[in-house]
């Protein structure tokens, strides 16, 4: 297994896009915690001074300001950690939830199998906003059920990547030793199933943060997700969009975020199933 | 192949049905109703309303006067768009909806097939790496980001094409939303086909094609492109779902007056009928374009056929 994990690490590093990529994603994450050392201004004080001040050198706002006289800097920083929290948080539920579900239909099989994978089937015809957007109709908008929400819907595609592979993995010697030694159903698909498993749920797993930033932001957008005077970049680009013609950098600025964040996450991702040489995920 | 398809068509009513079930009661969970306001209405006011809805009455008569109207193909009215029944709403605005939606997939398609075939036929060429680069971009980066930084560099800098706003019958006006909402799924479809077409290039029959001394656009058109076509044909019901959830954002940051708003705007005002209304035309295109593909894929793969 270190043999493989070195391996797939040297590829990942000869691999320049994928290292481009690495860098700015950590550029991103530093700069989102030091922010609010190195820039005077906070996300929610109000200067009046400096309404929808363009962005500039001359006064601390170096991003400009929105309508309320916010700096921009600070709102698309704060925008950012609050997209890449709700990322890693809901990808991290929809691993948990994907990988036991896959595991456990793959290696019991049969009857259970079949239903267990008829549901994901049906799930999976619907548009999956209609469960979100239902879902925060009826529990209200609260941030922790965007968590669950978006981590609720993401799970299915892991689901069945994991089944897929736990099939094959189940045909395996040492599973027949593991049984034959004794071991329970639970233990086995933990300690046999799972680690045999790992290297799809990975590059999967990588691929899943950024469709769920892209999905919160278009939550938020919608105005379903993040509320005032909270933001994340799905409200700055929708605030951002309404003002276009008269302050453009309000849209660019959490736009650019936006759009970097999930171009270097998806090349990561890319970088790391070629590494990893995972066929299909 | 016609039996299997009615076989098809048969099983998706039951599908619908539980849709249209889970939509209507889970709606009815949710807290709030339709005639919520700033102020409260006196309570002969709201009595007299729910009366005037059917509200009044126990859930499951409610469910039954519901499907019993859907069957003569009424929608029921709208509970916050007075005077409107909801027929009349979403006919207003599903002409614009599908003619958006429909030519972004086209685009999509027909942009997307060939440059997949392009780069799969340049394999690891500087042509390749570039279109699978573009493609990444296109895949990352979601239309309401998109749209609005077209609408920045084509609409306010160089006044070519008009931000937002509709004129039936104008192109100009859908060129932006369309090509906003057209790109994940292209580049998704190139990608597509350039895995799938590199591994078909690969298989016995196209080196037989070459031997016969076939030039390479028919080894192509009339050997290669039908089995490669197999994973973009999968991906068709999950593009028209992108589509449809792009069409979302998309049409209000353009202001066209399509459906896609209803559904938002619904849920959030508990406007019951035109939720159902949403969810009913969203739930049966998908389950339409499934149904089409299942015979597009008999068509692609003759093995497939029932």
């Amino acid at each position: 297994m270190d043999g493989l994990a070195d391996e797939a690490a040297r590829r990942l590093r000869s691999n320049p896009a994928a290292v481009a990529a690495v860098a700015v994603l950590c550029a991103i994450v530093v700069l989102t915690w030091l922010g609010p050392w190195i820039s005077p201004n906070n996300s929610q004080t109000l200067d009046w001074l400096h309404i929808a001040a363009r962005p500039g050198m001359q006064s601390s706002h170096w991003f400009g300001t929105d309508r309320l006289g916010r700096d921009l800097f600070m709102r698309t920083l704060a925008g950012t950690r609050v997209s890449i929290a709700i990322g890693l948080a809901a990808s991290v539920i929809s691993l948990l939830v994907g990988v036991s579900y896959g595991a456990i239909a793959g290696y019991i099989g049969g009857r259970t199998d079949h239903l267990m994978m008829r549901l994901i089937e049906i799930l999976s015809g619907l548009p999956l906003i209609f469960f979100v957007i239902f879902l925060t109709v009826i529990f209200g908008r609260s941030e922790y059920l965007l968590f669950f929400a978006i981590g609720a819907v993401g799970w299915l595609t892991m689901a069945r990547i994991v089944r897929g592979q736990t099939l094959s993995v189940r045909q395996r010697e040492f599973i027949e030793a593991a049984i034959a030694s004794g071991a329970g159903t639970g233990r086995i698909i933990l300690r046999h199933v799972v680690p045999n498993v790992i290297g799809p749920v990975i590059v999967y797993a990588t691929l899943t943060v950024p469709q769920i930033i892209l999905f919160e932001s278009f939550l938020s957008f919608l105005g379903l997700g993040i509320q005032e005077p909270g933001a994340s970049l799905g409200t700055l680009i929708a605030e951002g969009a309404g003002e276009m013609e008269a302050a453009p950098w309000m849209l660019l600025v959490p736009g650019s975020f936006l759009a970097v964040l999930l171009l270097c996450l998806n090349i990561f991702g890319d970088g790391l199933r070629d590494a990893l040489d995972v066929k299909d995920a | 192949m016609i039996r299997y398809f009615f076989t098809r068509l048969a099983g998706a009513i039951p599908t619908l049905l539980i849709i249209i079930t889970a939509t209507f009661f889970l709606m009815r969970a949710a807290p709030g109703g339709p005639f919520d306001q700033e102020q409260t209405l006196p309570p002969e006011i709201v009595a007299n309303l729910q009366s005037a809805y059917g509200l009044d009455q126990p859930i499951w008569t409610q469910y039954g006067r519901y499907l019993k109207s859907l069957l003569h193909g009424d929608f029921g009215p709208s509970f916050k768009y007075k005077d409107f029944t909801v027929t009349e709403l979403i006919g207003q605005g599903f002409p614009v909806t599908l003619q958006l939606g429909v030519i972004a997939m086209v685009l999509a398609l027909s942009l997307g097939i060939p440059l997949g075939t392009f780069a799969a036929l340049h394999h690891n060429s500087a042509a390749d790496y570039a279109t699978m680069s573009l493609a990444v971009v296109g895949i990352a980066i979601p239309s309401f980001v998109v749209l609005p930084f077209l609408g920045l560099l084509f609409g306010v800098y160089l006044h070519w094409l008009p931000v937002a706003g509709w004129e039936p019958g104008s192109l100009r006006h859908l060129a932006l939303p369309v090509i906003a909402l057209a790109l994940p799924p292209l580049a998704y479809i190139a990608r597509l086909t350039r895995g799938s077409m590199l591994e078909v290039l690969r298989s016995h029959f196209i080196r037989t094609a070459f031997a016969k001394g076939l030039p390479l656009h028919t080894v192509i058109l009339r050997h290669a492109l039908r089995p490669a076509l197999m994973p973009v044909a999968s991906y068709l019901v999950p593009a028209v779902a992108s589509i449809m959830t792009g069409s979302l954002v998309v049409e209000t940051i353009a202001g066209l007056p399509g459906i896609g708003r209803y559904l938002v705007q619904g849920a959030l005002n508990r406007d019951y009928t035109l939720v159902l209304g949403m969810v009913i035309i969203y739930s049966t295109l998908l389950i339409g374009m499934g149904l089409l593909v299942d015979l597009l894929y008999a068509w692609l793969d003759p093995r497939v056929r029932h």
